[in-house]
């Protein structure tokens, strides 16, 4: 690891004034993935913030159609809540398949959904059920935060708070581990939505999370796994890797999507 | 310099280390608890694991100034004197172990299974233990060391 200074920001207010003092500073929530990318040395930072003394950006809160999960909620907290278990029953669920019990212990959906992997689980269900991403600054839509593998809408000096997810009608998550590392190797998020059917793919996109929105159309037709019979991801955009090529994910993504629904429709 | 305080297996610590010293390496280097071992450079392994404010955490993938305020139990805390842990019991009695470079976090993420749930199936085991790789055993006897130990823990 790089050498670096350590700070501890107690309020949030303090945490942008670190910020503000050194451009080169970057913010630390649960460590799960920026931790192992300092030891690898793939980034230096002058100045780690630590986050983890700020109470406010911690909790789960369930009121007026959506769940609110503070930045810094773990995911053993979102996998075990019983509100996110009988609110969104699809998000605790995918919250118990990140990582391991010990990454599950620490990590963070704010450091999750900040960090933008392309096989990371959050931004999956962030975008299928058309969350929004409130910060220091503003609301961000779920369809504007993403912007390609590990890069969001996020601003100079801008913190997530938290996010919050309105309630689905119905949705579920089908992942495909990664034998190895446990990522997500494709996986998709299937949500019927106020505003629709999503249908939100992470582990494939060479871009990150993304949704396939053919299968959108179709399932808003007839919301079962029949109706996506025969449709294919376009392949172009996918990521080819020493563990699968690009038409292996394709197709992959397509069948955790008829998991998904299979879950759903039982 | 940073500066930390925290108890570790019931005794007080102030310390105080660079930012970039991750917990595992204090507690190696400065302290001498040398159970809690290092078996990758990735995170994956989880032989490191230890107990952070009663949940199983690595201890490589944390820093030691996040430590600050903490309560840590080490594979060094499990024992009651010469009186072994019931998972550390079960791991002996049931051959959980080869070479034992994983053992101390093999017992560790396993006493974290155990908390949650005191009657794991092999699915539960199998799954809370996906964070610990072992290069000897195939799992078989670890799988069985950690339903022994819920035996164990309920007698």
């Amino acid at each position: 690891m790089y050498a670096f200074e350590y700070l501890r920001a107690n309020t949030l207010a303090e945490a942008g004034a670190m910020l503000a003092n050194n451009p080169e500073a970057k913010l630390l929530a649960g460590g799960q993935t920026f931790i192992p990318t300092l030891k690898a040395r793939l980034a230096q930072p002058s100045h780690l913030i630590d986050l983890a003394g700020i109470k406010e950006l911690a909790g789960i809160s369930v009121a007026a159609g959506a769940v609110t999960i503070g930045a810094l909620t773990r995911h053993v907290e979102v996998a075990n809540s019983a509100e996110v278990k009988k609110a969104i029953p699809a998000l605790a669920a995918l919250a118990l398949e990140i990582g391991d019990q010990q990454v599950r212990n620490r990590g963070t959906i704010g450091g999750s959904v900040a960090n933008n992997d392309p096989a990371a689980d959050y931004p999956a269900a962030v975008l299928g059920l058309n969350a929004t991403v409130i910060t220091t600054k503003r609301e961000i839509a779920a369809d504007d935060f993403f912007q390609g593998m590990f890069t969001t809408a996020l601003g100079e000096g801008e913190i997530i708070t938290a996010i919050r997810f309105a309630l689905p009608k119905r949705a579920a998550y089908s992942k495909f581990h990664h034998p190895a590392s446990g990522y997500a190797m494709a996986a998709s998020f299937v949500a019927d939505t106020a505003t629709g059917v999503r249908v939100a793919i992470t582990g494939a996109g060479a871009a990150g999370v993304f949704r396939w929105k053919e299968a959108e159309a179709a399932l808003g037709k007839s919301f079962s796994a029949a109706a996506i019979e025969g449709l294919k991801i376009d392949d172009s955009g996918c990521i080819a890797d020493l563990h699968a090529g690009a038409d292996y994910r394709a197709h992959l993504a397509a069948v955790m999507t008829k998991r998904a629904i299979q879950k759903i429709t039982g | 310099m940073t500066k930390i305080a925290f108890t570790i297996n019931g005794k007080q610590v102030s310390t105080q280390a660079e930012g970039r010293t991750l917990l595992v390496d204090l507690i190696r280097d400065e302290l001498k608890l040398t159970g809690t071992h290092v078996g990758c450079d990735t995170s994956q392994c989880g032989c490191c694991t230890i107990q952070l404010n009663g949940s199983m955490i690595k201890a490589c993938a944390m820093l030691a100034a996040q430590a600050d305020g903490a309560d840590i139990v080490t594979i060094e805390g499990l024992a009651n004197g010469d009186k072994l842990h019931p998972v550390q019991q079960a791991f002996t009695e049931c051959h959980g172990l080869q070479c034992g470079f994983c053992t101390p976090g093999m017992i560790m993420a396993s006493v974290g299974i155990l908390k949650d749930n005191p009657n794991p199936s092999d699915d539960d085991i199998v799954k809370g233990l996906e964070g610990n790789l072992c290069r000897c055993t195939g799992y078989v006897n670890i799988v069985k060391s950690v339903k022994r130990a819920a035996e164990l823990m309920k007698a």
